[in-house]
């Protein structure tokens, strides 16, 4: 394999690794803040996907279609909170699990309903389609770079917001201990509200980001909805940091073995042999990595909650 | 002395600046009732909890039956034949009396990785398990689901399951928590009964109960152990006369 | 004879089943349903073992499912097709992946252990899709099949159909007894009160693990039926949609028994076939039964006539 091509993978790797941490945010706030587990957190980076696809075609401008995604998605998040999510927070875990995975169902199809069962496809911005010369002969996309930078923009507002503001200093307080904050007289339902909102929104960001360069179909939520999972468990529920960071670890993972477990394999395997367990290896890694964490972390690498 | 059942060697624990067990030695001698008693936020809860083996210590030994048991978890204690009971009442709701105490009784007979025969019909543990209730006065709610019960009935549901597994020690946190003046009575007279046939810890809050029931008492303020004797000995004892001094529960004064 | 009424439901179910090819349900398609529905409730049991009984939520129970079917798969490419051979592979490879996954999973609890049985499942199911030499993601169709002692006795519907339900009541027994049993005891304990089962000197570990692998176990042989069932074998099947649905199977019955699975298997696989011909976009309907049923039925359609009982009685 060439360096070119691990070049690549790794940018392709990053890019993963921020699209995920922006699903993985608000899913971990909301666990942390409320003890909510919302298996429906990966439609609204699907809806946010739609929503790019539907205002880019009424817009024919991939901005304005961003501008109206955000406020759309966020308004999705607080009706479905409002609807079934904050008759839930008493529930236990099952609970909760089963009527997030019933707002699956529901949107799902839902989308496939309204905008058809046929992909859509959303056309890069016209400013971003060229690309980058990492090395002689190679472009890599603008528009893959301009993911990673503003995902990582994001990030820095994300860590701004929770570290250095009261809002934030509160999620944390409400991560690390929810019944103290609620005593010490937060209203801890709006700031639930707050946290799910932005999160929600943040989930819609990374699918109007990602719209252009895969395809907008129903279900493309969920498969990142387990990544993210993956990448809390890692983290240690709660923590912004250690989502950065396991996300980033995770993107890559993913991302670098798919490329690379083949070719090793290549050195004990026939080809053909090799590039079958290749495969079937390189989709078990990242659970294999969150397997090897756990076991010497059981809650995950920056545990937030008090036990 | 006989030899003792339990022995604390210099006990120690911190949270962070707050030192919660300071330096603390004990002897529990077999058969005798050993209550601990000491302001709020004495460390009493963390002392038993320490002893038991929920809570882990900074430094010290805890000997149990001539045993170090200082790194052993909870369970572990437990198969040795410490049994505790906790201050909020540690019942499983949805089993009944005599299941709550047969699980007891199975604890410590033989190996509870037996898929086949039904549990509820083995007559062993029934019959241990009905001892035990009636011990306590409950045999009569047997069939009643510890979750339905009456809080004084828990805490007597809870005696009994302690006793089920034939303990050679019973830490008791609180067991006459809540208990209106009645229970109360019934409670203390339940304990005293057991006086040399079991060797129990307490903690109490209940002044009058531990000067009724304790053949020695140990008194512990911010941590440290400043006092252990017989319950006319620590009435005297001028150092834990002004530790409580200002709490109107003691009944230093009174006979018992 | 408190047991029999206590169990009326679950075994007036079964007679029911085993009646039905002659009460005028034995067409062919109507017996293709209800093995289908017998295999999944067999699978709902297993995983109502460990929910209701252990208090283990797993959100990966398909994949047990999918270790069985794939043991058939692999076993079929190899011409193995005794179900005699068969048949233990299956649910020994389902009760190995419990195993190495649980041991993990199993130091963890409540929403970890949900998300790790999901990630678990997840990749059963991407590996499943990456054997290319099986179909990958499009699956792989069975030769025949399985065979006992060299006849293919299980091609015949009304066989298959009481051997998925000889299953079904095995599986149910089992779970049955393992639950009434010492060690079912202590599983109850340590999800009623861990703490308290600890303070006995129950550690939880060894027993969840152990009804893990078991539940495993019998998702193995639930898959080897599905696998035989349907001939064919794909990703698809093992998806941790199915997971969600089989979690949806025994909380729409309710946890108070295992009977709970058994209705609440019939009634979805019912309600599924039944919506599905009404409309295309059937599975929103199906999301928001699923929502009311979690909000409304706290105790499932096996509380149900309690639930109504009480709303009557308050007026």
């Amino acid at each position: 394999m060439s360096l070119t091509l691990l070049l690549v993978q790794g940018l392709n790797g990053l890019q993963l690794g921020i699209l995920l941490f922006l699903v993985a945010a608000g899913l971990t706030l909301v666990f942390g803040v409320m003890d909510f587990i919302n298996l429906a957190h990966g439609v609204q980076y699907m809806l946010g996907a739609y929503f790019a696809a539907y205002f880019a075609a009424q817009t024919d401008s991939f901005w304005i279609a961003l501008l109206l995604a955000l406020p759309a998605t966020l308004l999705v998040g607080l009706v479905l909170e409002f609807l079934v999510f904050r008759h839930l927070y008493d529930r236990d875990h099952m609970a909760q699990v089963l009527a997030t995975f019933g707002v699956i169902l529901i949107l799902n199809d839902g989308v496939k309903l309204l905008f058809g069962s046929a992909p859509l496809q959303v056309p890069m911005p016209a400013a971003l389609t060229g690309g980058f010369p990492i090395m002689d002969g190679l472009l890599y996309p603008h528009y893959r770079l301009a993911i990673i930078a503003g995902g990582l923009a994001t990030a820095g507002l994300l860590w701004w917001l929770v570290e250095r503001t009261r809002v934030g200093m509160l999620i944390r307080a409400g991560a690390t201990n929810a019944p103290m904050v609620a005593a010490l007289g937060v209203d801890i339902r709006r700031l639930f509200m707050l946290v799910f909102g932005f999160g929600a929104m943040l989930a819609g960001f990374a699918g109007v980001m990602a719209a252009p360069i895969l395809s907008v179909e129903a279900g493309m939520g969920d498969n990142l909805l387990i990544l993210a999972f993956v990448v809390i468990v890692i983290g240690g529920i709660g923590s912004i940091r250690g989502a950065f960071l396991a996300a980033l670890l995770v993107g890559l993972v993913e991302t670098l073995g798919r490329t690379m477990a083949p070719d090793l394999m290549r050195l004990f395997l026939d080809p053909s042999a090799a590039r079958q367990v290749g495969a079937a290896l390189a989709s078990m890694l990242i659970y294999i990595a969150m397997a090897a964490i756990l076991a010497f972390r059981p809650a995950g690498l920056f545990p937030v909650r008090a036990s | 002395m006989a030899e003792a059942v339990l022995a604390l060697r210099s006990l120690r624990k911190r949270f962070g600046a707050l030192t919660v067990t300071d330096d603390v030695s004990l002897d529990v001698a077999p058969g005798e009732i050993h209550a601990i008693i000491g302001p709020n936020g004495a460390g009493k809860t963390t002392l038993i909890n320490e002893i038991s083996g929920v809570l882990p210590i900074d430094s010290g030994r805890i000997l149990f039956a001539g045993r170090d048991v200082t790194g052993l978890p909870l369970h572990r204690r437990a198969r040795l034949g410490l049994a505790r009971s906790f201050q909020i009442t540690s019942i499983i709701p949805a089993f009944s009396a005599l299941e709550n105490t047969a699980l007891a009784v199975q604890a410590g007979d033989g190996t509870s990785f037996r898929f086949f025969r039904p549990a509820a019909t083995e007559r062993r543990l029934n019959t241990a398990a009905m001892a035990a209730l009636d011990q306590v006065g409950l045999a009569h709610r047997a069939a009643t689901p510890a979750g339905a019960m009456s809080h004084g009935e828990k805490r007597q549901l809870e005696l009994a399951i302690a006793l089920a597994t034939q303990p050679r020690l019973l830490l008791l946190d609180e067991p006459l928590a809540g208990a209106g003046p009645e229970e109360t009575e019934r409670l203390v007279g339940l304990l005293r009964g057991l006086r040399g046939r079991y060797t129990i810890v307490l903690v109490e809050h209940d002044m009058q109960a531990v000067f009724a029931m304790a053949d020695r008492i140990s008194v512990l303020v911010y941590g440290r152990l400043i006092a252990t004797g017989t319950p006319d000995r620590i009435r005297e004892n001028p150092e834990v006369r002004a530790a409580y001094l200002g709490e109107d529960d003691i009944p230093l004064m009174a006979s018992c | 004879m408190g047991w029999l009424r206590k169990e009326a439901p679950a075994l007036l179910l079964l007679a029911a089943l085993g009646l039905a090819p002659f009460a005028g349900f034995g067409e062919g398609y109507i017996l293709t349903l209800l093995a289908r529905a017998m295999i999944l409730a067999m699978a709902a049991v297993s995983l109502s073992f460990i929910v209701g009984g252990a208090g283990l939520v797993s959100l990966g129970h398909a994949a047990m499912l999918g270790f069985g079917a794939y043991a058939v798969v692999i076993l079929d490419d190899l011409q193995v097709v005794d179900a005699m051979v068969v048949l233990p592979v299956a649910m020994l490879a389902a009760a190995g992946f419990a195993l190495v996954t649980g041991a993990i999973a199993i130091r963890t609890s409540g929403v970890h252990f949900i998300m790790i049985t999901l990630a678990f499942g997840q990749m059963a199911f991407f590996t499943a899709s990456s054997l290319s030499g099986y179909g990958g993601d499009d699956g792989y169709t069975l030769y025949a099949r399985s065979e006992v002692n060299g006849t293919r006795i299980l091609s015949d519907r009304l066989v298959f159909h009481f051997v998925c339900l000889g299953a079904l009541t095995a599986s149910w027994l089992l779970c049955h007894m393992l639950l009434a049993s010492r060690f079912g005891r202590v599983l109850r304990a340590v999800r009623g009160n861990p703490m308290r089962a600890q303070a006995l000197g129950f550690s939880p570990y060894p027993y969840r693990l152990t009804a893990y692998v078991i539940a495993g176990a019998i998702g193995g042989a639930a898959g080897f039926l599905f696998a035989n069932a349907t001939e064919f074998v794909a990703p698809a099947y093992i998806s941790w949609q199915r997971s969600g649905e089989l979690l949806f199977m025994v909380i729409l019955g309710g946890l108070s028994g295992l009977h709970g699975a058994l209705i609440g298997a019939l009634g979805f696989v019912l309600l599924e076939e039944w919506l599905a011909h009404q409309w295309e976009h059937w599975r929103m309907i199906f999301g928001v039964l699923l929502i009311l049923a979690v909000l409304f039925l706290p105790h499932g359609l096996a509380g149900l006539p309690a639930q109504l009982g009480r709303m009557l009685r308050r007026g």
